[in-house]
This record gives structure tokens, sequence and C-alpha cells, in this order.
């Protein structure tokens, strides 16, 4: 066990190795784990957003699908509407049709009839004229019973 | 056991397997031990290239089998300075633990190797003295040691200035009256004389303590048929332990080294 010049020499050897540690061993090293470290955080940083994007992504097709339900409730519920007063309307207007219809029949009727009344009452009084004439035959002021005749065909 | 015929008593096997490969003129400071710096320099050459290989092609997507494990000690030893040091750790004291914590692992691990098993080999090779294990030759370690220290001194006086430093030196930790100066002055010497080598010997004794404890059991199993089964036995659950001490020590070298240099970069 002598300290000799060994001594000088193994130092500078461990010199030597420490350097080319620092320089060739440690950095790649350092650098490969570090960029390891980094990727890895990157990826579940980028899981973490995807989760939370598909959350938002779910609610907002949940609420879309709320809307389009609504929406379509909606709508027909606003065609049945329609379609009762599309109905309601042709009703009201065939009844007003009918009614106007049996007015103009009705009116028609009174006019026949009384178109009917007026010649049954000509014929009447000259019915009853030609009557009276031939029963009274001679004795009769022909114009003076004509006149009285007709005013009474005329109360007729 | 015996290699060169020569080796006959076990003082003599064991002084065989624990002296160095020298180069150089014997007992002076010029000497090198060949094998220490051979094996530390491969083991480090090897660990460290391994590591740089699967770095070089790290890849941020899904990762292979080898840049998971090497992430995995990558993790261990980022989590540990991360927890001591708060600053910038990834400019220095990060990759400086990484390499002092798998180089001083490999060349611990070097003392798992069997002992005479590895004698032998090495002598078919023509090579007659060889240590394995870097770790508990005690340039080693205080080489590594002795690096940290200047490495604690240099952020010391970076981060606090030079003036910082030396105030710090005289005012910690009892205070800046001009009287405790002295004592805070001789508190702070001790501090870092004991830290280099606490720092260098804990690792060095308990891989030095390691090899003996191997070679004691070889020696035994030497004796005869019950030395063997004992020996082997014993040298099985040893081995077994040493795993533990193995990466134990590792672990700690790392650690303090993390520690003194966190501490240069706080003031007190």
């Amino acid at each position: 066990m002598n300290i000799n010049f060994t001594l000088i020499a193994q130092a500078i050897a461990f010199a030597i190795l420490i350097w080319f540690t620092v320089k060739f061993i440690w950095p790649p090293l350092l650098g490969a784990i570090e960029k390891r470290q980094k990727e890895i955080a990157d990826g579940l940083a980028a899981a973490q957003e995807g989760k939370a994007s598909l959350e938002i992504a779910e609610k907002k097709s949940a609420q879309s699908v709320g809307e389009a339900k609504q929406k379509g409730a909606e709508i027909i519920s606003q065609a049945e509407k329609r379609a009762s007063e599309i109905l309601e309307d042709a009703k009201s207007q065939a009844k007003e049709e009918g009614d106007r219809i049996i007015l103009g029949a009705k009116a028609e009727i009174d006019q026949e009839v009384n178109r009917a009344k007026e010649t049954l009452r000509e014929q009447v009084s000259s019915l009853a004229i030609a009557g009276a004439e031939k029963i009274l035959l001679k004795e009769i002021d022909k114009k003076a019973h004509s006149d009285m005749l007709n005013k009474l065909a005329k109360e007729l | 056991m015996e290699h060169e015929g020569t080796l006959s008593s076990p003082s003599q096997y064991i002084e065989h397997h624990l002296s160095f490969n020298t180069q150089g003129a014997e007992a002076s400071f010029w000497t090198i031990h060949i094998d220490t710096l051979v094996m530390s320099v491969i083991l480090g050459l090897i660990a460290m290239g391994l590591i740089w290989m699967v770095a070089r092609k790290a890849t941020a997507g899904v990762p292979s089998k080898a840049q998971a494990f090497v992430e995995l000690l990558f993790d261990f030893v980022d989590d540990q300075v991360k927890n001591i040091f708060h600053g910038d750790r990834h400019a220095f004291i990060a990759p400086a633990a990484l390499t002092v914590f798998v180089w001083v692992l490999v060349m611990n691990a070097m003392d798992f190797l069997p002992v005479d098993i590895m004698a032998a080999i090495y002598s078919f090779l023509g090579i007659h003295k060889w240590r394995s294990v870097p770790t508990s030759d005690v340039n080693t370690t205080f080489a590594l040691a002795l690096a940290v220290w200047f490495l604690m001194i240099y952020f010391g006086i970076k981060v606090k200035g030079l003036r910082g430093w030396l105030h710090e030196l005289y005012t910690a930790p009892f205070g800046s009256k001009i009287w405790v100066w002295p004592f805070n002055f001789l508190f702070n010497l001790i501090e870092y004389v004991s830290k280099p080598l606490s720092h260098s010997l804990r690792l060095f004794g308990n891989m030095y303590a390691g090899e003996v404890i191997f070679l004691l059991l070889g020696l035994w199993a030497a004796t005869g048929v019950s030395g063997l089964v004992f020996g082997a036995i014993l040298g099985a659950g040893w081995s077994i332990f040493h795993i533990l001490i193995v990466v134990l020590q590792a672990f700690i070298f790392m650690m303090l080294t993390v520690v003194y240099l966190a501490m240069a970069h706080e003031g007190h």
C-alpha cells in the first residue's frame, strides 16, 4: 500500500471518463428521457382535451335532438290546427252557400206563387165575368157590371 | 495454488496475490501499477462505452431493453443527485455521479473473479503478478477521492468566489468573531483532510478486506478435504455477501461524491 504515480494516472483517467460522460453520455439520455416525458404529458393532455370535447359534443347533440323534437311537435300541432281551421272554414262556407241557395229558391218560389196567383186572379175574374154573362146575359149593363166586377177582382 | 513452484508458504501465497505488477523504480513515487491502471482503464472504457453506445442511439419513443436498463441507471443516479443537490445538476454533478457509480461498481465487481483461477490464467499468459481489482489499490481510491476533493475546492471557489471561500474557511462554522478564526480554520482544515481520507479509505478497506478474505478461504481450501468443503461453502457465502458490498460501496462512494460537491455549492 504505497502511494505512487499510479494515483495521478488514475486521476487523469477519472477526469477523462467524467468529461466523456458529461459530454457524450448524459445529454442524449437526458434529452431522450425528457422528450419522452413531454410526449407522455402532451398525450395525456390531448386525451383529457378529447374527453372534454367529446362531452361537449354529446351535450350539443342531445340539445339539437331535443330542439328538433320540439320543432317537429310544433309543426305537427300547427298543421293540425290549420287542418281544423280549413275544415271549419269549408264547413261554414258550405253552410253559407246552402243558406244562400235555399234563400234564392224560396224567393223564386214566392215569385212563382205570386205570378200564379196573378194569373189565377185574372183567370178567375174573367171566368167569373164569363159565368155571370152567361147567367145574367142581357139584363146586365156590360160596362157597369164589368167595372164592378173588376173592382171585385182586384179585392180578391 | 502454486503458480510458480516457489509459493510454498501461506504468507508467500498472500503476498504473491497482493503484489502489484509494477513498472519503474521500486519504492519510488514514479512507480506505476500496470495492473491497476490497465484494468481500471479497460473496465472504464467497456462500461462507459456500452452506456455510450446506448445513449448515442437513445430514442424518445419506445426504448429498447438496453436503453431501458441504461435509463433505469440514469434515473437511479439522477434521483439521488436531485435529492441532495439543488442546482443545475445536469451540467456536471449528475453525469459525474453516474461515472463514479458505474466505474467504481465495475472495478469492485472484479472482486467476483476467483483469485486463483485468474492467477492461473494470467500466469498462462506469462503474467505472474496481476491484481484484478483496481479499487483494492489505494492509489485508485485515493485518485478518485482527490479528484473529488479538487472539484470540491474548485466549485467552492467558483460559487462563492475566492474571497467568499477564504472567508468561510475562517468564519464557519463557529461564527465571524475574530478570536474564533483559528478554531474555524483548524476545524475546516481537519474537515478538508478527513474528507478525502475517509472517502478513499472506506472503499479501499472494504475491497482490500474482501480480497484478503477470499485469499484466506483459498488457503483453507488447500489444507485438505474438510478445508476444501468449508472453504468452498464459505467462499460461496462470502461471494454472495460480497455482491452487496460491491454495490453498496459503489453507491456510498457516489453518494459521498455528490454530497461533497453539493456541500461545496452551499454556503454555511
